[in-house]
């Protein structure tokens, strides 16, 4: 097909345009303006299909590939391309942002337009991020994409929004300025900023130490992982639904991504002497973090909490290789181990995003986040409390759900690594449990609390689209995950066999 | 002594702009108490025709013409041109900022064209005195400049301030030219570079000489710790003047710099590199810190500039082609976001109303929305966000100072500018999520808002495509 040649460019640019346009039409027009959103995003959607069905599960080459001289003078090129690992997370985007562009249409009441092109032209950011393969063009969007989310909290967001926002910025921001040193300096030793380049470059133990402690920096902060975590539960308490969403289904993935792209293939030799420090932190996300989420008592925040303990199965997942090998002699297990991470982001992405919703359904009718403010909602709401319960033990990692199927293979993985691992990650399937049921046990069930739940409406027709749409996304990857460990199956053995040849 | 075309032909545009300067004072002093709509309108023709001078004289290769005392190179046709556009923008943003005030005088602008020409001969020397010559002229008028609203209290302190201070920074750096002179003999800049290629560079005199000269740079490009004027006379002038100071004579300080100590010193990189190391990390440590305490918006933006000069400091001292192209492009990308800046303070005062405090910038979205836009692409620009100009003007520099093998250096500059990046977002914050004191539509001409949106348009454009600006300072920096 003609377009297959643009595809890509197609899906970052259709809905960057899409939102100009949603902000030229201004506030004077609102209806227009959601109409236009809705289709750009809808348009975005749509092209991801192909994006899919034409994909090669055969090859780890790059597919879709295109390649236009940009800034001529230090050799960056516009050069993207999606493969295993980046395609997925493309898809997870597209189909998020058309599920908030619908979530948002009554929600939100001032800066309308704003909102809207906000939300696409972060999608077009989000996917250049995942499609970049020039150095220089990735960080480019991966720093644009903070300007979008940076004004959605900062201006839809809650009482201490400002604090937030700027908590979040100066983070990731941070994080990020040292990762740019280092890719400036790998374009020094290699001469162009293909991350492909770079991952056959032979570099020193020391300066692999460097890179890959620069690298943590920059993604560490974003999955985020414990110790770095603490902006997220600030930002999603006060952004609004549609930026809590698109956060925790999206952004956070980038971490994991980058690690994936960046991390492991260019810095294999420090990435297996400090697997120890990332698997250290990963359990401690699982663990500790998950008696943190235990005693929350606002919503977004148990969420946000539950978010990194879940992003802690990822990383854990990522990480596990050179543990397996070491134990066992063989790589045989080390790829369930990343695969049971990347399904964990997919599942991740549509759990915690539906959960957000859910959150933001009850917020537009109550006003309140605190779970004591709730109680007997399943009296007023039967509908909703159907679909809460049931992302809620998709969340606690219920089998026949998506993310049984990321956690059990992370657990299985670690098993081969080493016992104790696998006791501390299997430990998140009872605090899960824990903090989701007994969430939803007090916001849910019992007596309806007060007159103010008493008087609850059910979701309407829009509300119960969007969520049972996500409710059957993580039915079906639950039940039969193959189409989307098969995509990426492939890529991962190719990354698996690069990382276990030494730069040294 | 007989005097070429060619060399005639190369200081055409000096020439030319003298001479206009001299005929808008006459034409200001005949209309006096008129309206001083003629003043612009010559001013604007002056600097077309410099331009169309400049662009129709450049010089082949580097020429050293009138005995030796002054250099035409095409580093120099640039540097012209790039001023030439933005005093023309400078004079547009103020005229209607003058005149409601009633300054709108020929003073201005003869005071305003004094200070180009003496850039302009900063640019084009090849000797000490031709530099000293240049500077003066600039100063003098800046100090002017910068008393013109003599019935403001503040304004008068400032230009005070800065008269003394400078007075004592011209000194230093005729002290360190005489130094300099009386080691070598010479103060020819290509003969000054042969008389150094086999000195010691540890000798007494190059050191203390080299010490006297940074001081005077460092105080007309304003780093730390010369810095101290910057804030008080950003705060003190009329916003109209601090667009001047703030904006070209950056360009100045780099001609300066560049003719001083990267060509005619270029030999004893090893001994100043040190020096301007010191300057640099002060610069970007006091600017940054001390502009988040701010609360006056010029004050803030004087704090920045001085973060942002010890960017192009960096880029000096790794040295090389390499270094001297980050520090020029760094340079041309600060002139073009503080144009805007200060363009954008214009905007939002109007006829007995200064916007100079932060809070002044209160829901600019809800009375707005274009103009936050553009303000905000010029603060995220300034905070080195991607994909703005200031982005790759940073990249530029830490590309150059990780080549010169500093990287504990680099690291030092991208926590700076993660500190920085806090103020630039305060007013993003006070733009978008605050709502406004008042609801008055910003009174601006078409022409000053269209000129703004194309400077704001500019930041972002050459953000996603720096390739023609980049290649340019390469190509004049081989």
């Amino acid at each position: 097909m003609i377009y297959s040649d643009f595809l890509l460019s197609l899906l970052i640019w259709v809905p960057v345009a899409g939102g100009l346009l949603v902000l030229a039409v201004g506030e004077q027009r609102l209806n227009a303006g959601r109409w236009i959103a809705m289709a750009a995003a809808g348009v975005t959607l749509l092209l991801s299909i192909p994006l899919y069905s034409q994909f090669d599960s055969g090859t780890a080459a790059m597919q879709f590939t295109e390649f236009q001289p940009w800034i001529a003078a230090i050799n960056v090129n516009y050069h993207i391309g999606v493969d295993g690992i980046s395609m997925p997370l493309i898809l997870l985007t597209t189909f998020m942002t058309v599920l908030v562009i619908v979530a948002g249409w009554q929600g939100v009441k001032s800066n309308v337009s704003q909102y809207f092109a906000a939300f696409l032209i972060m999608e077009g950011l989000m996917i250049g991020v995942f499609a970049a393969l020039d150095a220089m063009l990735f960080y480019v969007f991966w720093e644009a994409m903070l300007v979008p989310m940076f004004l959605i909290i900062g201006i839809w967001g809650g009482p201490r929004r400002v604090y937030a926002t700027i908590k979040f910025f100066l983070y990731t921001f941070l994080g990020s300025v040292f990762m740019l040193v280092s890719l400036i300096y790998l374009y020094l030793q290699t001469g162009s900023y293909e991350i492909l380049d770079f991952h056959e470059l032979s570099l020193g133990m020391n300066a692999q130490l460097l890179i890959f402690i620069s690298f943590l920096l920059a993604f560490a902060v974003k999955v985020p992982m414990w110790p770095v975590h603490t902006w997220l539960p600030d930002a999603h308490v006060e952004a609004p639904t549609g930026g809590s969403v698109i956060l925790a289904a999206i952004m956070l993935k980038m971490g994991g991504y980058g690690f994936l792209r960046f991390s492991l293939p260019i810095t294999p030799d420090a990435s297996r002497s400090l697997d120890g420090l990332i698997i250290a932190m990963s359990l401690i996300a699982v663990v500790y973090i998950g008696f943190v989420a235990l005693v929350q008592r606002d919503m977004k925040k148990l969420i946000a909490y539950s978010s990194i303990a879940h992003m802690g199965f990822v990383t854990l997942g990522f990480f596990l290789p050179f543990a397996i090998y070491t134990n066992t002699g063989s790589l045989a297990g080390a790829v369930l181990g990343m695969q049971g991470g990347m399904v964990q982001m997919v599942s991740h992405g549509l759990i915690s995003g539906a959960l957000f919703l859910c959150v933001g359904v009850l917020y537009d009718r109550m006003h309140s986040r605190q779970i004591a403010d709730y109680g007997g909602v399943v009296n007023t709401m039967p509908w909703f409390a159907t679909l809460l319960v049931f992302f809620a033990m998709a969340n606690a990692g219920l089998p026949g759900t998506s993310a049984f199927v990321g956690e059990f293979f992370v657990i299985l993985a670690s098993f081969k690594a080493n016992f104790w691992i696998a006791f501390a990650a299997a430990s998140t399937l009872v605090l899960g449990a824990a903090y989701t049921l007994w969430m939803v046990k007090r916001v849910v069930f019992g007596d309806i609390a007060n007159p103010k739940v008493a008087e609850l409406k059910d979701i309407n027709t829009r509300e119960f689209i969007v969520l049972a749409t996500l409710a059957l996304a993580v039915l079906l990857l639950g039940v039969w995950p193959d189409p989307l460990t098969e995509v990426m199956e492939v890529t991962l053995d190719n990354l698996l066999q690069h990382i276990m040849q030494s730069k040294l | 002594m007989t005097l070429s075309t060619l060399e005639l032909s190369l200081v055409a545009p000096e020439i030319f702009v003298l001479a206009m300067a001299c005929v808008v004072l006459m034409a200001a002093a005949f209309s006096r108490g008129k309206n001083q709509t003629l003043s612009y309108i010559l001013s604007i023709l002056t600097l077309i025709g410099a331009a169309w001078l400049s662009y129709r004289f450049v010089p082949s290769g580097r020429e050293i013409i009138f005995s030796g005392m002054v250099v035409a190179d095409q580093l120099g046709t640039v540097l012209k041109l790039f001023c030439y556009a933005v005093l023309a923008v400078v004079f547009l943003y103020s005229r209607n900022y003058l005149q409601q005030r009633n300054l709108l005088k020929g003073e201005y602008f003869v005071l305003a064209l004094f200070g180009l020409l003496g850039i302009m001969v900063m640019i084009a020397a090849n000797s000490l005195i031709t530099i000293y010559l240049g500077l003066e002229l600039l100063s003098l008028s800046l100090y002017t400049l910068v008393a013109i609203n003599r019935d403001s209290v503040l304004s008068s302190e400032a230009a005070m301030k800065y008269f003394v201070l400078g007075a004592i920074a011209s000194g230093c750096l005729l002290y360190g030219m005489s130094l300099l002179y009386g080691a070598t003999g010479t103060l020819d800049l290509t003969e000054l570079k042969v008389a150094l290629a086999g000195a010691d560079p540890l000798r007494i005199e190059f050191l203390l000489a080299l010490a006297f000269l940074l001081v005077g740079i460092a105080f007309k490009f304003g780093a730390a710790p010369f810095h101290m004027w910057v804030p008080d006379v950003y705060q003190g002038a009329l916003s109209s003047v601090t667009l001047y100071v703030g904006t070209i004579p950056k360009i100045a300080a780099f001609a300066l710099f560049m003719r001083i100590l990267a060509e005619a010193l270029g030999d004893m990189y090893g001994s100043w590199r040190d020096m301007v190391m010191v300057l640099a990390i002060l610069s970007m440590g006091i600017g940054n810190l001390v502009a988040i305490v701010q609360t006056n918006i010029k004050r803030m933006l004087a704090y920045s500039t001085i973060s942002h000069v010890g960017f192009i400091l960096l880029g000096f001292l790794a040295g090389g082609p390499v270094g001297y192209q980050a520090a020029l492009f760094y340079t041309l990308a600060y002139v073009i976001m503080a144009t805007g800046a200060f363009g954008m303070i214009i905007l939002l005062s109007r006829k007995g109303f200064e916007a100079e405090n932060l809070e002044d910038f209160k829901g600019l979205n809800q009375r707005s929305p274009w103009f936050a836009l553009i303000m905000m692409i010029v603060m995220f620009s300034m905070a080195g966000v991607p994909p703005m100009l200031g982005f790759y003007a940073k990249i530029q520099v830490i590309m150059a100072v990780l080549d010169a093998g500093m990287a504990w250096l680099a690291i030092l500059a991208v926590l700076f500018s993660v500190i920085g990046a806090f103020y630039y977002l305060r007013i993003i914050k006070l733009m978008y999520f605050d709502a406004p004191d008042g609801a008055e539509p910003l009174q601006a001409e078409v022409d000053m808002r269209l000129v703004l949106s194309a400077n704001g348009l500019l930041v972002l454009f050459l953000g996603l495509f720096p390739g023609g600006l980049l290649a340019l300072c390469a190509s004049v920096l081989p």
